[in-house]
């Protein structure tokens, strides 16, 4: 009999099922000049994206790999890396058109439940492409905009409002893999939310990859104008495979002034997966930006949302939680940039690991001398299951004026044994009782989350906790 | 009779310190023991020891409870067979909360799926009972609760989870007059309408004026030094520790 300990290996099986690569259009590995110009063939873009696409290619081959810090990325063959497989399906608006075996990949997931419940849209990718895509008449009514980014930038209505946004937050000179991503981006959602429109529901996208080697590279951007609200969604989930896997998608965020935009993301990847994404918020006058972050699953990940703050009294915050397993190197946390005055920054995360894994949160506060008058705290708290796992704080902060509050807090904790004998004498088991324990101390991030993410935030906790399901 | 909670020979420490010296101690069914002892004796111990605590090590003895030898199993075996402690100093444990801790639990003891209507009117009673406020039902745990309060929510937990014995750690230190007075209220109705059986460790015949006590102990360091009726917790009131601190000097 196998015998549950919270310190066993993960069973992943209830994540780490595929189906069966269909692939007509599965390019070569390798990336050149030729793959690109394909890539454009048939996504149809238009002439500003075919050459945009090149200019991030020639980017990407002189740009050197990243600076000596951080989990190591020598698995990651990028050149092995097929990095553009499109799903024999196009995109359908009706779920029942759906082929079956796609359908039974989000089936298990959940989507259609999740979506059938409370959310408002779903734009589910499948390999690269949107595969499914629904909106409710409420929404589409409201004028808020929700579809694929290759759809909007052929509709003249957004074309050129994409043209002057996409990638300008995140340039393709920002590092190697923001070269990669614009070179060979496909699939993702473009929300567009007009002034003064409030939206109470919030949109969800579903991300996951299902092609032996093949990366994934969506972009999601992001505009809300002035006096706006919006709550976005991403969840992503992926398969486990053997070779090496990589996801470096890209986020960007326009909040307008005094809007809210708040961004919610429970990523679980496969623990084979280089999880090197980029994320971006500018946010103007009044606005705020909320991120909410679940990182589990993957082998590597480099993640650091930033905000820039950039009109008076903008607000950031920032809640997060990482889970690093068996295996699993973590590097994530948040960059805050305060460029007006008055601005506020908040970030409180927290970090668990276990068997081995390894968690370090970094975070990065720069407040320039226009700045004053600026608020930052930072608080990460992090929990070590057992004595083979290891975390760490690294806290920069770069602080440019005298008139300006920022505060930073650490803690690093171990699971009270007192804690998990009061549970037990409950009738609790003991990997129960580390499974509540856990969940409470991710708490700050389950709370911020709607009730059905926050269960599978909690599932996906005790799933990490016991050595085996049910 | 049959047997009930039977200790036998007890001894047991924490980490090098020997803090439980061949105690023997028996509780039939229904019967209502206070234990006694100066700070330090090993009260606690005792009652952590019964209920299964990793913290204690059992070198030597025997705990057995309705015939069946416990002293090697896990706290969680031995409240499914219906021991139950109120601690001294109740966890705070955050993300759940007491409503959904409460049902969980009584899940895990019965093994069956609780119909979520009968348990709330239940909770509720209870906590009017302890004139406990309904929102703490909907608080988590323990998180944030004043001293008062927790000892309420573990008498609750009691009432709720209705266990066959319950050792109370020191239920009424830190309380009120009229917080001992609920307490002592929710304790008699597990004594009498549930008919549970009870260690009560305390410093105070306060919360005991309802109850009826069949026996009283007096743990010295680790030992136990005398037994008696319900006159003990008397005389111990008026005269204190000291004739037993001087009997273990020699």
């Amino acid at each position: 009999m196998k015998e549950k300990t919270q310190v066993q290996d993960i069973n992943r099986e209830f994540y780490d099922f595929r189906y069966k690569e269909d692939d007509a259009d599965r390019f070569e590995a390798g990336i050149t000049p030729e793959i690109i110009r394909e890539i454009s063939e048939e996504k149809g873009d238009p002439q500003w994206m075919r050459e945009f696409r090149l200019k991030a290619l020639e980017i990407y081959h002189r740009t050197p790999m990243a600076a000596n810090w951080g989990p190591s990325i020598e698995g990651l063959d990028v050149d092995k890396i097929v990095t553009y497989i499109r799903s024999k399906t196009r995109m359908e608006q009706d779920w029942e058109k759906v082929p079956e075996d796609v359908k039974n990949t989000f089936e298990r997931l959940g989507i259609p439940q999740a979506e059938r419940e409370s959310l408002a849209g779903v734009g589910a990718q499948y390999d690269s492409e949107l595969v499914y895509h629904n909106l409710r008449q409420e929404v589409a009514q409201s004028g808020v905009v929700y579809t694929d980014l290759e759809s909007a930038m052929h509709d003249e209505r957004y074309a050129d409002m994409i043209r002057e946004h996409f990638m300008k937050l995140v340039p393709p000179t920002d590092h190697k893999f923001a070269a990669l991503h614009g070179a060979v981006w496909s699939g993702g959602s473009f929300v567009y939310v007009p002034k003064g429109v409030k939206l109470e529901i919030p949109l969800q996208s579903y991300f996951r990859l299902n092609a032996k080697g093949a990366g994934q590279f969506e972009h999601t951007l992001i505009i809300v104008e002035e006096d706006a609200y919006l709550h976005f969604i991403e969840g992503c989930s992926a398969p486990k495979y053997y070779e090496a896997s990589l996801h470096a998608g890209c986020v960007e965020l326009y909040v307008g002034k005094n809007s809210t935009l708040r961004y919610s993301t429970i990523e679980n990847w496969s623990k084979n997966m280089y999880n090197l994404n980029t994320k971006r918020a500018i946010v103007e006058e009044g606005g705020k930006i909320e991120w909410v972050s679940g990182s589990f699953g993957s082998h590597v990940s480099y993640l650091y949302p930033m905000s820039i703050l950039n009109g008076r009294g903008a607000r950031s915050e920032f809640t997060g939680i990482t889970f690093a397993g068996e295996g699993q190197n973590l590097d994530t946390g948040a960059k805050i940039v305060h460029n007006a005055p008055d601005t506020s920054s908040y970030m409180n995360t927290k970090s668990i690991c276990k068997s081995g894994g390894i968690s370090t949160f970094r975070s990065s506060i720069l407040v320039k001398e226009s700045a004053v008058g600026s608020k930052s705290s930072v608080s990460c708290e992090s929990l070590m299951l057992d004595s083979l796992s290891r975390s760490d704080t690294i806290p920069a902060m770069d602080v440019r004026t005298k008139q300006a509050d920022i505060g930073h807090e650490a803690k690093i904790g171990r699971i009270s044994d007192e804690a998990v004998f009061y549970l037990t004498s409950r009738g609790l088991s003991e990997e129960e009782a580390k499974a509540l324990i856990v969940g409470g101390f991710a708490d700050n991030v389950s709370k911020e989350l709607p009730m059905e993410y926050a269960m599978e935030m909690n599932n996906l906790i005790k799933l990490e906790m016991m050595g085996t399901i049910g | 009779m049959s047997e009930f909670l039977k200790i036998i020979d007890l001894t047991a420490r924490a980490e090098e310190k020997e803090l439980l010296h061949q105690v023997s101690l028996e509780i039939q069914e229904g019967e209502t023991h206070v234990l006694l002892g100066p700070n330090g004796a090993g009260k606690s111990t005792l009652g952590y020891t019964i209920m299964g605590s990793p913290e204690y090590e059992v070198t030597g003895g025997k705990i057995y409870f309705q015939g069946d030898d416990i002293t090697e199993e896990g706290a969680d075996k031995r409240a499914k067979r219906g021991i139950f402690l109120s601690f001294q100093n109740p966890i705070e444990i955050p993300g759940i909360t007491v409503s959904n801790f409460l049902r969980t639990a009584l899940e895990q003891l019965t093994g069956e799926r609780i119909k979520l209507f009968d348990f709330k009117k239940r909770l509720k009673n209870v906590m009017d009972t302890l004139q406990m406020d309904q929102s703490y039902a909907d608080r988590d745990l323990n998180v944030g609760f004043s001293g008062g309060e927790k000892k309420k929510a573990e008498i609750l937990q009691l009432l709720m989870l209705n266990p066959r014995l319950a050792i109370l750690d020191e239920t009424d230190s830190g309380l009120d007059v009229d917080a001992v007075k609920t307490v002592s209220k929710g304790i008699e109705e597990f004594q009498k309408k549930q008919g549970g059986s009870l260690l009560i460790i305390t410093h105070n015949a306060k919360i005991l004026e309802a109850l009826k006590v069949d026996k009283t102990h007096v743990l010295v360091d680790g030992r136990i030094v005398a037994e008696g009726g319900p006159e003990l917790v008397e005389d111990v009131g008026q005269n204190g520790f000291e004739k037993y601190l001087d009997k273990e000097s020699y």
